[in-house]
């Protein structure tokens, strides 16, 4: 396993494996394995690349390396009565991981992982504003910077986010935060079948009230269906808004308000986790990204599955019996895309694990990933789609 | 300033393929008569001029994409244009290129509030994309300056922000998908009434790329609800540095205003005599809104003035009716009018970390002096966009080439402190030779290769972002020194 210590070292790292056209299996602290197709090459990991570069709490600005602990940022950003927007996942229990490393803030990037607030604050991709990266061919770019405004070129950040590592090797990544809320309190409906529960919370998002979490469990933690809302700013503020949004929300029943801390967080940080389906062992995961108001649809369709709804129905993740093609049952139901997020490698190799794009899409991905990694050495077969790495 | 040498035979063409273009589009949306195409020579950096080869307005996506294919198959450049205000020149002709306008195309396709989205033709204004959503209480939320007049194209294609951007985000964080068509006449989705991309992140590379990559016809944009009130303070200082300290102070204070303004005493001079605010004569600005319902403001108001009064404010001035609030806006939404009454000027909109703030105004005003031309700053504090105002003089010979010189250290001193060249406006023509003081070459060749991918021949605006010399080998043609209209014999016998 290669452990490059600093930016050159590892791009003298990449240069070598294009040179001698050994593919490398890029890595932060692995614990999102699983996630993608699986890729041959030696392992590549940013983890020893740490360290916060830039913390400017006045600037609601952080720059740190890509091998940072995610946890190590979060501290240092709580200690300023701050926090990252999208409110980073941990996937690692639902993907059936037992990483030795921890989440890094690369890994992180490199997979737009996005939690809850992604409907109101953006997802990684949104509070991203800078990136360092190593390209295939061993160059060290840089795109975006430390500041909040900048259109200054493409904009080759959003671009890296999400790329799973298939682009560019990640070395810094600056970001965007916001500042952590005085109070945060659970709003909970109870009861609420599917149809009506994506509307309760779609009522809810459609106010002025700023919710900052909606998610929906037809099978909640008493057995009964239970919809979750999220408000969070100043106390003042948040108690106004909790009476405002059980008053605009009477027709669909009484709402009960958590506010005790510990408890609000663990639904949020369960949520966030979607933790829900760790205890779904033996089925595949999926996670349909839909217009909210066709959530429900998706669900019916797998009826006898473990479902949970957040993004206010937009995002339905689904526990499916193992090789079931969630993309072709989907097909004329629902709008938006499904990924295949957690199953045996051969189903995903089978079914690909993200949606395929459209012809001329397709070439423009490949053509786009011939620029950056011309001899095909990074993260190759990640994002390809079913069954044609042995072609490429 | 250099543009390309435009291809003669291509404009020796000119007829036969203004009779291709009338196979694809009636007859009244090809516009080639000199007289028609003087409005399409220029956008709002309206010191460089040239009358394109013709221009075209097509009517609906089908239309967009005939013509791109024959632009394509002739190999005639294509410059794409919204409402014409671009600040950078991002709608700059050259003498050999097509102008596609999107004006026809300003339909709202759909509207869904349960869904919270709208999805408009991309030839409709900024302004009444709110328009079409505001008597249920909605708003699309991204705001910059020219609303009235820009269009959502060319909004998707500088990424533009605005006033109320700390809060909301930019272009790119609102815009949920597009409908593209390649330079190739290929019609492709991407994105749609849900989140992110499920592979490339096509739009968020799409959304800043200065109408380089393709042509968006349809948007989806995301709508929000309207706050249930908002409110601005105005708080008045001795000094820009202090100014600047109760801005980070705020910002780090755990409140988040949706728009931190800044203005300095040049500007609020000119402001105070061109519309009569009641702005206190002082060396520093802020107006700081912050939004929500009364008992919300009041809160959020309380803490703001609070840390103001331990910087010793000059003057704070609370907001007590919705009159009150129009006048502390009314001065800052006039800067540019006040400023334009008063002198020409060229608006720069370098970012810079906020941190930063006391240090680039001091040296901006040392520069100022040094060229020996005022300079107004105007800016979005919170995220530390600014937008320092050159005033000259237009009749004066040399004046401004003496602006420009001073404009191009003041962004090189935006990079130099931390920050970029460009915060809203866009690169086109204007900063584009300066792009090597913020990238590498290796960085802008990365950036290139993107075009490669979307445009293999370079026909889409393609003497914009890049420095000429840079994109040289990509491009057809030598480049020319381009007058500016302000030389005004040269312009007439050119």
């Amino acid at each position: 396993m290669h452990e490059p210590t600093d930016e050159e070292g590892l791009a003298a790292l990449v240069r070598d494996a294009r040179d001698s056209e050994s593919p490398l299996a890029i890595q932060g602290g692995n614990t999102r394995a699983g996630f993608g197709r699986s890729v041959d090459g030696t392992p590549l990991t940013t983890r020893a690349l740490t360290g916060i570069t830039l913390y400017e709490p006045g600037a609601l600005t952080l720059v740190a390396r890509a091998g940072t602990p995610l946890s190590e940022i979060e501290s240092a950003v709580a200690a300023e009565g701050q926090m990252l927007p999208f409110e980073a996942p941990l996937w690692a229990r639902m993907l059936g991981n037992e990483p030795a490393a921890e989440s890094t803030i690369g890994g992180v990037v490199a997979t737009n992982a996005s939690g809850p607030r992604r409907i109101l604050a953006g997802a990684c991709r949104d509070s991203l504003i800078g990136v360092r990266f190593v390209d295939g061919s061993g160059r060290v770019l840089k795109n975006g910077g430390r500041v909040m405004k900048n259109v200054t070129g493409y904009d080759l950040v959003k671009l890296m986010c999400g790329s799973h590592g298939t682009l560019g090797v990640l070395t810094e990544v600056s970001l965007k935060l916001l500042p952590a809320p005085q109070k945060t309190v659970t709003l909970s409906i109870h009861g609420l079948d599917d149809v009506r529960a994506v509307r309760a919370m779609s009522a809810a998002l459609g106010s002025p009230f700023n919710v900052s979490g909606a998610t929906h469990s037809p099978q909640g933690a008493r057995g009964d269906a239970m919809t979750c809302l999220r408000l969070e700013g100043l106390s003042a503020s948040v108690d106004y808004r909790a009476a405002e949004l059980a008053n605009t929300l009477a027709e669909f029943g009484a709402l009960e308000l958590d506010e005790d801390a510990a408890s609000v967080q663990e639904t949020w940080r369960s949520a966030r986790d979607v933790k829900v389906m760790a205890a779904s062992e033996g089925s595949d995961v999926w996670r349909v990204s839909t217009k909210p108001s066709d959530g429900p649809a998706v669900a019916a369709k797998f009826g006898n599955s473990r479902t949970f709804y957040d993004w206010g129905g937009g995002l339905v993740w689904l526990a499916v019996e193992s090789g079931t093609d969630v993309r072709r049952e989907l097909s004329g139901v629902a709008s938006g895309h499904a990924t295949l997020f957690r199953a045996s490698d051969e189903t995903r190799e089978a079914l690909g694990v993200f949606e395929p794009e459209v012809a001329p899409l397709a070439k423009i991905s490949e053509d786009l990933r011939h620029e950056f990694d011309p001899a095909g050495v990074l993260n190759r077969a990640r994002m390809a789609s079913a069954r044609t790495v042995a072609a490429a | 300033m250099e543009m390309p040498v435009p291809s003669s035979e291509i404009i020796a063409r000119k007829a036969a393929i203004l009779d291709r273009f009338r196979t694809v589009l009636p007859v009244e949306a090809v516009i080639s008569e000199p007289a028609e195409t003087r409005a399409y020579e220029c956008d709002a950096l309206a010191a460089y001029r040239c009358p394109p080869l013709a221009a075209v307005l097509p009517s609906s996506t089908a239309e967009v994409a005939a013509v791109l294919k024959i632009c394509h198959e002739e190999g005639v450049p294509v410059v794409p244009r919204g409402s014409g205000t671009s600040l950078s020149g991002g709608a700059l002709p050259t003498a050999d290129a097509v102008i596609l306008g999107v004006s026809k195309l300003a339909d709202v396709l759909e509207t869904d509030y349960d869904n919270r989205y709208i999805r408009v033709q991309t030839g409709r204004t900024n302004l009444s994309v709110t328009g079409a959503v505001e008597q249920d209480d909605f708003f699309y939320a991204p705001d910059p300056s020219s609303q009235l007049a820009c269009a959502i194209a060319g909004n998707i294609a500088m990424n533009s922000g605005g006033a109320h951007c700390l809060k909301y985000g930019v272009t790119t964080n609102n815009l949920l998908g597009v409908t593209m068509v390649t330079m190739q006449g290929e019609i492709i989705e991407l994105g749609g009434a849900h989140l992110d991309a499920p592979g490339y992140d096509w739009l968020g590379i799409i959304c800043g790329s200065e109408g380089q990559l393709g042509v968006v016809t349809e948007a989806t944009l995301r709508i929000l609800r309207k706050p249930e009130g908002a409110r601005p303070v105005l708080i008045g200082y001795d000094s820009n540095e202090t100014a600047g300290a109760c801005v980070a102070d705020i910002i780090r204070a755990g409140v988040l205003p949706v728009a931190i303004e800044f203005m300095d005493r040049p500007c609020i001079e000119a402001c105070e005599a061109f519309a009569h605010a009641g702005y206190p004569q002082v060396e520093a600005l802020l107006i700081v809104e912050v939004e929500g319902s009364e008992a919300e403001i009041q809160e959020q108001l309380s803490k703001i003035v609070a840390i103001a009064r331990k910087h010793n404010p000059v003057e704070v001035r609370e907001s007590a009716s919705e009159e009150e609030s129009m006048l502390i806006w009314k001065g800052r939404k006039s800067a540019f009018g006040a400023m334009g009454q008063i002198n020409d000027y060229i608006c720069l909109d370098g970012t810079i970390p906020v941190s930063e703030l006391p240090y680039t105004l001091r040296r901006i005003g040392e520069l100022s002096e040094e060229y020996g031309l005022k300079v107004a700053n105007v800016f979005h504090a919170g995220d530390g966009n600014m937008h320092p105002l050159i005033l000259f003089d237009a009749n004066k010979p040399g004046d401004l080439e003496i602006c420009e010189a001073l404009g191009a250290e003041i962004l090189k001193l935006c990079v130099e402190v931390g920050g970029c060249l460009s915060g809203e406006h866009g690169v086109g023509v204007e900063k584009r030779d300066l792009m090597t003081a913020q990238y590498t070459d290796d960085d802008l060749e990365i950036q290139m290769q993107v075009k490669d991918v979307f445009d293999p021949a370079w026909l889409l605006n393609p003497a914009k972002v890049f420095p000429l010399a840079s994109s040289e080998s990509r491009r057809s043609g030598d480049v020319e020194e381009v007058s500016t209209v302000y030389n005004a014999s040269e312009t007439a016998a050119a």
